[in-house]
């Protein structure tokens, strides 16, 4: 047997005696994924113990050093530890933007303190991150923001307001954007800060979404505090640092796009019947419906070769930019086609017959995936600009 | 197994595009056309690239083939698709071999294969009858004689058929028009009495012709395996076909959005360059991403054609759908962003769309691939 057998079997077993019943069932909801913090949001008791388990053995983020939390795996057991959770149907026990995007910036930018103070809590899901980015007149055009800190010796003080900030009312600590120099161009003068949320110089105002729930806020700082300790990298360095955690929110979002989901052209059936030769009967949703899946087939087909490409040494190819673009266009597609398929039962917004309106509420939620984390048209221009080389206007 | 192409198949990949771009190119495509000797391909060239070993690249060794797989066919057939290499690559190579190696018995494959693979023989496969691409609906008839069979009835789109040796004609001897059992295959000679070639001026300047057959006697060992029973290996050989036309759809497909980026990034109009506007960058993102998607949903069903997957149906359908519809894109922006130039004879664009068309095609399009991939995946 080699190695890699030896812990996949540990691994199995260990899933088998650790993993909670109610953990190997899929996640219904935004509102049923586990995200942590000093006031976690619990659906259920077995996510903490669930969670828990994990992150006593660093498998929360099994790819990160063992030293700050992680699980200190190579790629090869990262992929069978998820082979084997997907066997059992196991959740992830933690999702949270501390993993998805702060922890690989800081990977790559933070200081030795920075990740021994951060890491091990993003791990244990102890400490829930918001992301402070957007501002009101700073969406798109992201590096003109204006969210001042200023030098008070010993700290740096934080006024400005943010807005699209998501679960800012929720979340323990921030990482923000600052401009810290006004003096060259935008994108200069911008720095990564650490902050707490908890402090009275930040106020936090939930925002209602379309589809009913307050995921994020308008998020005010008047006269916030942040520890030096917390500026990550260099004064003025933190365009780079914001550009390339970005890269990671987009990989995030961009995997919407391979959700599995049940059967859209054997939902439809049920709905329209089908004729002798066993075809849906509606003969244009079949033909938007099978379109879908062969896109999705070709995505996730591409999602597969560039991470063969990586792996083989090539390096990430230019076809990862269209990811986050392409991905979320394809989740929105899916829940239009939902909604369609569903008729008068995807409509309702509240009661049993309709669930609560997961699908409407799904469908209008998704319509986000294409403005957050920078919109379809910036990711387009990207492209065009990087990939394909076309000058600006 | 890893999506991405190894060693080999990627000194294959710059070697065919070395040579074709230099003995088969845009410009000789253009040349053959012009000087309309009905061949329209190079037979000096063809020898040339037989030479090679491309002729026998998915042959087994065992038969004078390299073995390279489909994944190294499908390699050179994107390089013929990026130069609308004219040459049996598609007839001889990918048709008419891969259906002498799923269908014929040990004699045929031995007296077939090897002639192909060098060179010497160019066999064509016979199989469309209407104008659509519909192969359940085969309908020429082949009935048992004495000591072998008579063929009857008229074949259309049969690729080089002026140049053809041998026919793989695929018959109908018995059974329903619409039902998948009852057809037979059979290897006939180009010359056989009653066989009657004429050529087809098609739009994309390749060689293409209908073959009339009119009380065609073949003797009994020219019936691939058994009488009938045709359709599971067929079926498969048109599976592969799919995927091989898919490959040279990319390949066409990126060159010819390659040479419209080039031609955004140079011209200009309203004191700019053109590829400065949204209007355009935009699209042509939009596009990048869906040729990303093609290349690794075609590698994806090359690969699946050398594994044996046996959901190869499912795959080759998705896969030449897709190539479809990219390919409908991708020519038709192609000649938008040029402009007036674009609608010029003169210019080489305009080629890349004709070509598309009949690729297109060839072996089912975008409609007949989609309809199949949804009833293989249930609705
Ligand atoms: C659900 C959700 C969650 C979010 N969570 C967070 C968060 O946690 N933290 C955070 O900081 N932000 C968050 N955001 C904000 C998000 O990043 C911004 O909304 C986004 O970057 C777009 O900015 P904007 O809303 O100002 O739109 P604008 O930039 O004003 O865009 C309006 C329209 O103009 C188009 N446009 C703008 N510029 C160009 C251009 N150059 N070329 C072509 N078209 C252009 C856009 O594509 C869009 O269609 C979230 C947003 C959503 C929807």
């Amino acid at each position: 047997m080699t190695d890699l057998d030896t812990f996949r079997q540990e691994t199995r077993e260990w899933l088998e005696a650790n993993c909670p019943e109610a953990m190997r069932t899929p996640v219904a909801s935004f509102e049923d994924i586990y995200t942590g913090g000093r006031r976690p949001e619990v659906a259920h008791p077995d996510q903490v113990v669930w969670c828990e388990r994990m992150a006593e053995r660093g498998w929360t983020v099994p790819h990160w050093p063992r030293e700050y939390g992680g699980g200190g795996l190579g790629s090869a057991e990262v992929k069978v530890l998820r082979e084997e959770m997907e066997r059992i149907g196991a959740r992830r026990p933690l999702d949270s933007f501390g993993i998805s995007m702060l922890g690989p910036a800081l990977l790559k930018f933070g200081n030795e303190e920075q990740k021994r103070e951060h890491l091990p809590p993003i791990c244990r899901g102890e400490i829930r991150w918001c992301q402070g980015y957007s501002e009101p007149n700073a969406g798109s055009d992201l590096a003109s923001l204006q969210t001042r800190a200023e030098d008070k010796g010993d700290y740096y003080e934080i006024n400005g307001q943010k807005v699209w900030t998501s679960y800012a009312d929720k979340a323990d600590m921030i990482f923000c954007l600052v401009r810290t120099d006004n003096t060259g161009t935008k994108h200069e003068g911008i720095s990564f800060m650490l902050f707490d949320m908890d402090q009275p110089g930040v106020t936090a105002r939930p925002i209602k979404l379309i589809s009913g729930s307050s995921p994020f806020c308008e998020t005010f700082f008047d006269n916030a505090r942040a520890e030096k300790r917390n500026l990550v990298g260099e004064l003025g360095q933190g365009w780079t640092i914001a550009k390339y955690l970005l890269t990671h929110e987009r990989e995030m979002i961009s995997g919407f796009g391979t959700a599995p989901g049940k059967s859209l052209g054997k939902a439809a059936i049920e709905e329209f019947g089908a004729d002798e030769s066993g075809r849906l009967r509606n003969g244009m949703l079949r033909q938007e419906i099978a379109q879908y899946q062969l896109d999705t087939l070709a995505f996730r087909a591409t999602m597969e070769r560039v991470g063969d490409e990586v792996k083989s040494g090539q390096g990430l190819g230019p076809a990862s930019s269209i990811f986050k673009y392409y991905g979320t266009e394809l989740n929105k597609r899916r829940n239009e086609l939902n909604v369609a398929i569903g008729g008068e039962a995807a409509l309702g917004w509240s009661g049993a017959r309709y669930d609560d309106g997961a699908v409407v509420r799904s469908f209008l939620r998704s319509k986000g995936n294409s403005i957050e984390g920078g919109t379809s048209e910036v990711q387009l221009n990207i492209v065009a600009k990087r990939v394909l080389g076309l000058p600006d206007a | 197994m890893t999506l991405v192409l190894n060693e080999e198949q990627l000194m294959l990949k710059e070697s065919a595009a070395g040579f074709l771009a230099e003995k088969a190119s845009v410009a000789q495509l253009r040349a053959l056309r012009d000087a309309g000797d009905g061949t329209a391909f190079d037979p000096a060239v063809w020898q040339e690239m037989a030479g090679m070993g491309w002729a026998g690249i998915a042959i087994p060794e065992a038969y004078g083939g390299l073995g390279y797989g489909y994944t190294g066919l499908g390699v050179v057939l994107e390089q013929a698709g990026r130069n609308l290499s004219p040459s049996p690559l598609e007839s001889s190579v990918l048709l008419a071999a891969t259906a002498i190696e799923a269908l014929g018995n040990e004699e045929q494959k031995n007296q077939w294969l090897p002639a192909i693979a060098g060179g010497e023989a160019l066999v064509s496969v016979a199989l469309q009858e209407t104008a659509q691409y519909d192969p359940p609906g085969i309908n020429l008839s082949a009935s048992q004689d004495l000591d072998g069979w008579v063929l009857g009835g008229t074949k259309r789109m049969v690729l080089d058929a002026l140049s053809a040796q041998a026919f793989v004609v695929l018959a109908r001897s018995s059974g329903a028009v619409g039902e998948v059992g009852g057809i037979s295959a059979f290897l006939v000679p180009a010359d056989a009495e009653g066989v009657t070639v004429s050529p087809c001026d098609m739009v994309d300047s390749r060689q293409c012709g209908v073959v009339d057959f009119s009380q065609v006697r073949v003797s009994a060992d020219a019936l691939m395996g058994e009488a009938g029973a045709a359709w599971p290996a067929l079926e498969r050989c048109l599976d592969i076909a799919a995927i091989g036309f898919s490959a040279q759809l990319l390949g066409l497909s990126l060159e010819a959005f390659e040479r419209t980026m080039a031609y955004l990034r140079e011209r200009k109009q309203f004191g700019r360059v053109i590829g400065s506007f949204q209007g355009l960058q935009h699209r042509a993102a939009a596009l990048f991403a869906e040729l990303e998607l093609a290349r690794s949903i075609v590698l994806k069903a090359l690969q699946a054609i050398d594994a044996g997957n046996d959901n190869l149906s499912l795959i080759a359908s998705a896969t030449k759908a897709k190539l479809c519809e990219v390919a409908r894109t991708a020519s038709n922006e192609a000649v938008q962003m040029h402009g007036g130039i674009g609608m010029t004879d003169e210019y080489d664009i305009g080629l890349f769309l004709k070509r598309a068309r009949v690729l297109q095609h060839l072996f089912g399009d975008y409609y007949f691939h989609l309809d199949r991939f949804a009833r293989l995946g249930g609705y």
